[in-house]
C-alpha cells in the first residue's frame, strides 16, 4: 500500500506547526529543544515523502544530514543546558535574559 | 663641473637633515661647526663653477629629474648657473656663511640652538632654489620655502606671543604677494604653455602677446615681489620680523630673502621692460618705499628697527632701479646692501649682545671705548650705506641714482626724491651710530657692556672689509672704471635693457659726474646735520619734534599704516568671524550636528522596547519572518 503524498505533508506539516508552537510558547529549555526536534523530523519526513514520490534518493541522503547535524547539534545543546543549569539553577528561558540591559 | 651644480643647494640641504635630525644629540658647538661648514662647501663650489663660468662663458645647467609632467606640459627640475645667478649665490653662500659663523657666538646657550641651525640651513637651501631654478615653479618652491623658513625663525623664541604674532603676520602678509606669484605663474601657463624661464623670457614669445597681457603678469609677479621685498603697501610685516634672533634679520631680513623679489625682477627683466605701465608702477612705488621708510627711520629709537626701516629704504632704492630697467644696478646695489646691511645688523647683533639684550638706543651711549671692534666695523657700515665716497654703496648708490635721472621710466622728480632720501640715510644711520656709540652713557649700572668675543667680530671684519671695498666692482665709467659687474651680468640683462632707450648725456642738464657731487654733498651734508644733532646740541631733536608736533607723531607712528590695516581689513574680517562663529556655526552648524544626535538618541530608546530580551519573541518574529516570506513567494 502507498502512502499518499498528500498524507505524508499533512502529517509534516502538523509535527512542525507543534514543534513551531513548542518552540514560540514553552518556557522549559528542555521541551523547547525537543520541539526543535520534532521541527527537523517533520522536515525529514516531508524529505522522505518527495523522495519517494520523485523516486529520487537525493531527498534521502539529506535526511541522514539532517539526522547526523541533529545529533551533534542535540549533544551541543544538552551540554549547554546543563551548564546553565548548574549556573542559574533553573530552565526557564525567561529567566535569561542576562542580556537585556 | 656641470654635475657638480646640485651639491651648491644640497649641503645646505644635508645640514638642515644632520641638525634636524640630530637634535639634541649633537652637541652646541657640533651644531653650529656642521651648519657652518656645509655652506662654507656650498660657497667654495660656487666659486669654483664661478672660475668655470668665466672660462666658458655660457650658463652651466643641470638636470635633475622631471618634477610634472601632464599632457605636454612639463616642469623639469633643473639648476642653472648663469652670470645673475653665480652672483646670487656668492652673496647667499658667501654672506650666509658669515652669518652662519656669527650666529655660533650670538646664539650660544640657547637651548635651542640646533633647531636654530637647521632652520638657517633649510632657508639657505630654499634661496638657492630660488636663484638656481631655470623654471617659474622651482623658483615658486624656494619662495615659499624661504617664507617659512623666515615664518620660523622670526617665531624663533616662540614662548613669546609678542614674537610668534610677529613671525604669523610676516607670513600671513607675504601670502598677499605669494597670491600675485601664483596667478601670474596661472596667467603665463595659459599664454605660454610653459613655465621655463628659457621659453617665457623670449622676445619673439613676449611679443605675440597682447600688451595687456604682459602688463598684468608682469603686475602679478611685481604683486609677489612687493610681498616678499617689504615694499609699500606690504612693508608692514618687516619691522616686525626683527623679533627674530639678529643673525636672522641680518641673513633674511636683509641680505637675502628680501631681496629675491629684487632677483625677480631682474631675472624676468625683458619680460617686464615690455611693459612700460609696470615698469613706471615699479620705479614710483621704489623710490616713495625708499622715501617713506626713511622718514619713519629718522625717529625710531629701537636699534634694530632703524635697521628694519632702513632695509625698506634701501629695497626701495633697488625697486627704483629696476623700474627704471636698469637692472645690473639693481643687482649691484643688492650686492653691497647685502654687504654692507648684513654687517649693520651683525654689528647692532653684537651692540645688543653686549648691552644684554637692550635694544633702545635712548638707553646706549658712550659705547665707543666698551666695544671697539663693533665701532669700527659699524662705522664702516654706517659710512657705506651713506653714501660717502668710494665706499660700495656710493658706487652703487649713484649708479641707481644715475639711472633713475636718465632713464625714461625715470626723471626728476623721482631723483630728487631719491637724492634726498639718499640725504635722510645718511642722517638716519649717523645718528643711530651716535647715540649708540657717543655722547653719555645712558645705560643703568646693572648692564656691563664688553666686547663680543672673536667668533663675532671676525665676521664683524670681514663684512666691514667688503663693504669698503665692494664696490670697486662696479666703478662706473664715467670715473674710469670699467664697471666689471655691469658688463658681468649684462648676459643677463642686455636683452632686456636692449628695450629701453636711455637718452643718457643728450638733453640732461646734468652730467653723471655732477650727479655724483650731488650725491656726496647730500650724504656729507646727512652726516654733519646728525653729528650737530646728536652729537654736539643734544637738546636740538626735542626742540624740533615739539615744534612739528603733528609731523612727528604721524612719522613716529609709521603712518599709522598698521592702525589702517586694522581698521579696514583685520577688524571687519575679526568681527565677520566672530558673527559668523557665534551665529551661524554655532546656531546653525553645530545645531544640525547636535540635532542629528539628539534625533537618533530618541529614535534609539523608543526603538529600544522591541528588544525585549526574552528568546521567544525573537523566535516568534523570526518564524513570522519566514511566513510572510513564503506568503510572498506563494502569491507571487
Amino acid at each position: 500500500m502507498v502512502v499518499p503524498l498528500e498524507h505524508v505533508i499533512i502529517l509534516s506539516g502538523l509535527l512542525f506547526s507543534i514543534g513551531v508552537m513548542g518552540v514560540l510558547f514553552r518556557r522549559n529549555a528542555i521541551i523547547i529543544f525537543m520541539s526543535i526536534e520534532l521541527m527537523l523530523n517533520a522536515v525529514n519526513l516531508a524529505l522522505v515523502g518527495f523522495s519517494r514520490y520523485h523516486n529520487n534518493v537525493d531527498g534521502q541522503v539529506f535526511v541522514f544530514l539532517v539526522m547526523t547535524l541533529a545529533a551533534a547539534e542535540v549533544s551541543v545543546g544538552l551540554a549547554i543546558i546543563v551548564a546553565l543549569f548548574r549556573n542559574r539553577q533553573t530552565v526557564n528561558i525567561n529567566e535569561m535574559n542576562l542580556m537585556k540591559n | 663641473m656641470n654635475s657638480m651644480i646640485w651639491l651648491i643647494p644640497f649641503f645646505p640641504l644635508l645640514g638642515f637633515l644632520i641638525n634636524g635630525i640630530g637634535g639634541k644629540r649633537l652637541s652646541e658647538r657640533m651644531s653650529g661647526i656642521v651648519a657652518s661648514v656645509v655652506v662654507g662647501l656650498s660657497f667654495v663650489i660656487g666659486i669654483s663653477l664661478f672660475g668655470e663660468f668665466l672660462k666658458i662663458g655660457t650658463p652651466l645647467e643641470q638636470t635633475l629629474f622631471t618634477w610634472i609632467e601632464v599632457g605636454n606640459f612639463t616642469v623639469s627640475f633643473s639648476y642653472v648657473l648663469d652670470s645673475l645667478s653665480l652672483v646670487m649665490v656668492l652673496v647667499v653662500t658667501g654672506v650666509g656663511l658669515l652669518i652662519h659663523i656669527y650666529s655660533i657666538g650670538y646664539m650660544k646657550g640657547d637651548p635651542g640652538i640646533q633647531r636654530y641651525f637647521s632652520y638657517l640651513n633649510l632657508f639657505t637651501f630654499m634661496m638657492l632654489t630660488l636663484v638656481m631654478s631655470d623654471n617659474f615653479l622651482a623658483m615658486f618652491l624656494g619662495w615659499e620655502g624661504v617664507g617659512l623658513c623666515s615664518y620660523l625663525l622670526i617665531g624663533f623664541w616662540f614662548e613669546d606671543p609678542v614674537k610668534a604674532a610677529a613671525g604669523k603676520k610676516a607670513f600671513i602678509v607675504n601670502r598677499i604677494g605669494d597670491f600675485g606669484f601664483m596667478l601670474a605663474m596661472f596667467l603665463i601657463v595659459s599664454k605660454f604653455g610653459t613655465l621655463q624661464f628659457a621659453n617665457v623670457l623670449d622676445e619673439t614669445s613676449i611679443a605675440n602677446l597682447t600688451p595687456e597681457i604682459v602688463t598684468a603678469i608682469t603686475l602679478l609677479l611685481f604683486l609677489g615681489a612687493v610681498g616678499k621685498s617689504a615694499q609699500i603697501p606690504l612693508h608692514i610685516w618687516l619691522p616686525d620680523a626683527m623679533a627674530g634672533p639678529t643673525p636672522v634679520s641680518a641673513l633674511i631680513h636683509a641680505a637675502t630673502m628680501v631681496t629675491a623679489g629684487v632677483y625677480l625682477i631682474a631675472r624676468c627683466g625683458i619680460l617686464f621692460a615690455a611693459s612700460e605701465i609696470t615698469m613706471s608702477v615699479i620705479a614710483v612705488i621704489g623710490i616713495l618705499t625708499a622715501f617713506f621708510a626713511a622718514t619713519i627711520a629718522l625717529t625710531e629709537t629701537d636699534i634694530k628697527k632703524v635697521l628694519a626701516y632702513s632695509t625698506i629704504s634701501q629695497l626701495g632704492y633697488m625697486f627704483a632701479a629696476v623700474g627704471v630697467g636698469a637692472f645690473a644696478a639693481g643687482i649691484f646695489h643688492l650686492v653691497t646692501h647685502a654687504f654692507f646691511k648684513g654687517l649693520l645688523f651683525l654689528a647692532a647683533g653684537s651692540v645688543i649682545h653686549g648691552m644684554s639684550g637692550e635694544q633702545n638706543m635712548l638707553k646706549m651711549g658712550g659705547l665707543k671705548q666698551k666695544m671697539p671692534t663693533t665701532y669700527w666695523t659699524m662705522l664702516a657700515g654706517v659710512a657705506a650705506i651713506s653714501g660717502l665716497p668710494l665706499l660700495s654703496g656710493f658706487f652703487s648708490k649713484d649708479e641707481i641714482l644715475w639711472n633713475v635721472y636718465s632713464s625714461q621710466f625715470g626723471g626728476n622728480v623721482l631723483f630728487g626724491i631719491g637724492l634726498f632720501t639718499a640725504a635722510m640715510t645718511a642722517f638716519y644711520m649717523f645718528r643711530l651710530f651716535f647715540m649708540t656709540f657717543h655722547g653719555d652713557r645712558r645705560w643703568s649700572g646693572e648692564v656691563s657692556p664688553h666686547e663680543s668675543p672673536k667668533i663675532m667680530t671676525i665676521p664683524l671684519i670681514m663684512l666691514a672689509v667688503l663693504s669698503v671695498v665692494g664696490g670697486f666692482i662696479g666703478i662706473p665709467e664715467s670715473l674710469g672704471g670699467h664697471n666689471f659687474f655691469h658688463q658681468f651680468l649684462q648676459k643677463s640683462t642686455q636683452d632686456a635693457t636692449g628695450y629701453i632707450t636711455h637718452h643718457y648725456s643728450s638733453g640732461l642738464l646734468l652730467s653723471e659726474n655732477i650727479l655724483m657731487i650731488l650725491s656726496i654733498t647730500a650724504a656729507i651734508g646727512g652726516l654733519l646735520l646728525a653729528y650737530r644733532f646728536y652729537v654736539q646740541r643734544p637738546d636740538i631733536p626735542g626742540k624740533i619734534s615739539k615744534s612739528l608736533s603733528i609731523a612727528y607723531k604721524l612719522v613716529s607712528g609709521k603712518y599709522f599704516i598698521d592702525e589702517l590695516y586694522g581698521f579696514f581689513f583685520v577688524r571687519p574680517l575679526r568681527n565677520g568671524s566672530e558673527l559668523f562663529w557665534k551665529k551661524f556655526d554655532i546656531s546653525v552648524i553645530d545645531g544640525i550636528a547636535n540635532g542629528s544626535g539628539k534625533v537618533m538618541l530618541v529614535l534609539g530608546n523608543k526603538l529600544r522596547r522591541i528588544q525585549t530580551g526574552v528568546i521567544q519573541n525573537y523566535a516568534a518574529v523570526i518564524f513570522l519572518g519566514v511566513i510572510s516570506i513564503i506568503f510572498y513567494l506563494y502569491l507571487k
